[in-house]
């Protein structure tokens, strides 16, 4: 099949109609340029976003208690529900929780050292909040199992915290004083996400005996094991179920127990990303139609003007068949061609803004401790989906090509030169 | 070499059907040189057509080279008149975007001769049209008897049996009409069937027979001897008139 002849005879025929070349490729070149710009976009603007999503861990709940606020079992509304340790192993080996940290508020929390002092927040925590808020460790080390066990007064400070209190000085094996009382520091940390880092983090232990807490938590912050929404909120329902059976509250009385699953929110935004995704591929879709129809016209209007020389050449011996492939497969190497100079560009261009945004989040996060404020990042397009949108179009203008070459092909010769 | 009988051809104008041939039996042998005459409507291009392969007929038989030329398909048809025929038009139709060596070459092309070897064919024949610095022109770089002379060389590179030439002076001035003349009488000398439409009785008079059509039948067949007889003829036809 592979003939040169017949593929220096298209060259040929290619070189000398440049313009009609031109127009032909410049419109396949184009439909894939903007698919490529339209996909890549959407892309990043998915991409970033969901990336900002997953700094805090995606799959965290909270949980805190509160007054009932529906009569039950013949008791009134208004009663408080006190949550206590106990409730932290309760809910700690409930199925499908994956880590759990429980907290008792502080009041009041002035934090000083030497002669500085500030006003920041004392979170009481377990080791696993740690990863429930995605929080990074600077220097040092997070709340662990012995500082729980033996109620260790050892905190662990926000950058933030530390920069006002210690000026850039070593904290480690320091004291600091919350509430008058002296904790040692045993780390630095970032909150996940943020750009403030104004929490230290205790034993929740330590915060209970020390402020006078026995053995009351106010707070949880778990992490559950789920891919669905329906399977989180089915979690989210075991605990809400297994602490009201224990305080006998309505297991829907959120004002007796709140609670916040951050994976519900995650996954209706990306529903609504999936929704732009898809307008996105419509939009991309109508632009490959436009493409088609620019291509077939203009492939009607060759072969139209190629009448007369098809008939010339039938006249002096062409078979149709020679006819028709020789206008197909030129208008497939256009096409072809300009198929892959579209996708070169477009390519080109979401990578060089690829290029800027990356600068952009790599300065941003410079100032910010790896914490970028983004919200494009990636925006780039599958290769099969780009390579497949120009087959459709080189096949598009293929088939366009085909019907009136044909017809034309198989008109006698006499009337294809009559044709003027 | 072509045999006709009882060719009859209609053309459909709408609702009516335009009866253009109406039972031609005609005659020609190897090495002739043919004219074919007649008023316009009278049915001439559309003989010429049917001869060439290029239109089918309606009724009839037509047996060229000995074969019967009926409800060909036309990759048969294509395959015959590269073979068998070659075509001079009286709007030349070269392929506008080839030079003119691309031009003559072309039919080898379809032959599948290699493009070097087809080249230097072409390049012989332009060379006998005196066309060899012409060669890299493009068409509309040239006049109408080059180009004319350009579509000769064109349908002569097959080395057809015979060659058909539609008004083939139709589009040049006198002079320039001779010296094509002069050329087809060369390549019918070299043995080469030639049937050429005209409606000009000067260039008919140059050819050895003239096939007269009116209204779609043959009217008058003048052999080359009684073309003497037929020139003095016309004069008085002329003076007449």
């Amino acid at each position: 099949m592979f003939d040169i002849d017949k593929w220096q005879e298209i060259l040929a025929t290619i070189k000398k109609n440049k313009m009609r070349t031109f127009l032909t490729g410049f419109s396949v070149a184009w439909g894939i340029f903007m698919l490529m710009i339209l996909l890549g976009s959407g892309n990043g603007l998915s991409n970033g976003v969901s990336e900002n999503f997953t700094r805090d861990a995606i799959n965290a709940m909270w949980l805190w208690s509160g007054k009932t606020s529906i009569p039950y079992q013949g008791m009134k509304e208004g009663r408080e529900i006190k949550l206590t340790n106990s409730d932290y192993d309760l809910i700690k080996d409930i199925e499908g929780i994956d880590k759990a940290s429980g907290s008792y508020y502080i009041r009041g929390n002035m934090f000083s050292y030497g002669n500085e002092y500030g006003s920041y927040t004392a979170v009481t925590c377990h080791p696993d909040l740690k990863d429930v808020e995605s929080i990074d460790i600077v220097e040092g080390r997070f709340v662990n199992e012995i500082d729980i066990k033996q109620a260790r007064k050892s905190v662990v400070l926000g950058k933030d915290i530390y920069d006002a209190l210690f000026k850039g000085e070593n904290a480690i094996g320091e004291y600091v004083r919350i509430n008058n009382i002296p904790f040692k520091v045993v780390g630095i940390c970032k909150e996940g996400g943020g750009t403030r880092h104004r929490n230290a983090y205790l034993p929740v232990t330590t915060g209970q005996k020390v402020f006078n807490g026995s053995n009351r938590l106010h707070n949880f912050a778990v992490t559950v094991n789920a891919q669905s929404i329906e399977e989180s909120q089915a979690i989210e329902t075991a605990v809400r179920e297994a602490v009201a059976k224990k305080y006998k509250f309505d297991s829907k009385d959120e004002s007796a127990l709140g609670s916040y699953n951050k994976l519900e929110d995650v996954l209706q935004t990306m529903r609504i990303f999936q929704a732009i995704k898809i307008f996105i591929w419509i939009i991309g879709i109508g632009t490959l139609i436009a493409g088609v129809v620019g291509v077939s016209n203009i492939m009607l209007i060759v072969v139209k003007e190629r009448t007369k020389e098809i008939g010339i050449r039938k006249a002096i011996g062409a078979s149709p068949s020679s006819v028709i492939g020789l206008i197909l497969l030129e208008s497939v190497l256009i096409t072809t061609i300009a198929g892959y100079i579209g996708l070169v560009l477009g390519t080109g261009l979401m990578e060089g803004l690829n290029f800027i945004v990356e600068q952009q989040y790599a300065a941003s996060a410079a100032t910010n401790g790896g914490n970028g404020e983004t919200i494009f990042r990636n925006p780039t397009v599958d290769l099969n989906v780009a390579i497949m949108a120009t087959a459709l179009l080189v096949v598009a203008g293929t088939i366009a090509g085909y019907i009136p070459a044909k017809r034309a092909a198989s008109i006698k010769p006499i009337e294809a030169l009559r044709d003027e | 070499m072509i045999s006709l009988s009882n060719i009859h051809k209609s053309y459909a104008m709408g609702n009516n059907s335009l009866h253009v041939l109406k039972g031609i039996n005609l005659q020609i042998e190897q090495g002739e040189f043919v004219s074919i005459m007649g008023s316009s409507g009278s049915g001439k291009s559309t003989l010429l057509n049917i001869l060439g392969i290029l239109d089918n007929y309606d009724e009839g038989t037509y047996h060229l080279n000995g074969k019967l030329v009926k409800n060909m398909s036309e990759k048969q048809a294509a395959k015959l008149r590269n073979e068998l025929l070659g075509f001079v038009f009286q709007s030349f139709n070269l392929i506008s975007f080839k030079n003119a060596m691309e031009n003559v070459a072309l039919p080898l092309y379809y032959q599948g001769v290699s493009r070097k070897k087809r080249n230097k064919i072409a390049l012989e024949y332009l060379d006998k049209m005196g066309l060899l610095q012409w060669a890299n022109h493009l068409p509309n770089e040239m006049s109408g008897g080059q180009k004319q002379r350009v579509a000769i060389a064109r349908s002569m590179i097959s080395k057809p049996k015979i060659i058909f030439a539609d008004e083939p002076t139709g589009a040049l001035d006198s002079a320039t009409s001779f010296e094509v003349m002069d050329i087809l009488r060369e390549i019918n000398q070299d043995g080469i069937t030639l049937i050429i439409v005209t409606h000009e009785h000067d260039i008919a008079a140059m050819t050895q027979k003239i096939i007269r059509l009116s209204d779609g039948r043959i009217s008058e067949i003048i052999q080359n001897g009684e073309l003497k007889n037929w020139k003095s003829q016309y004069r008085r036809e002329l003076e007449i008139a």
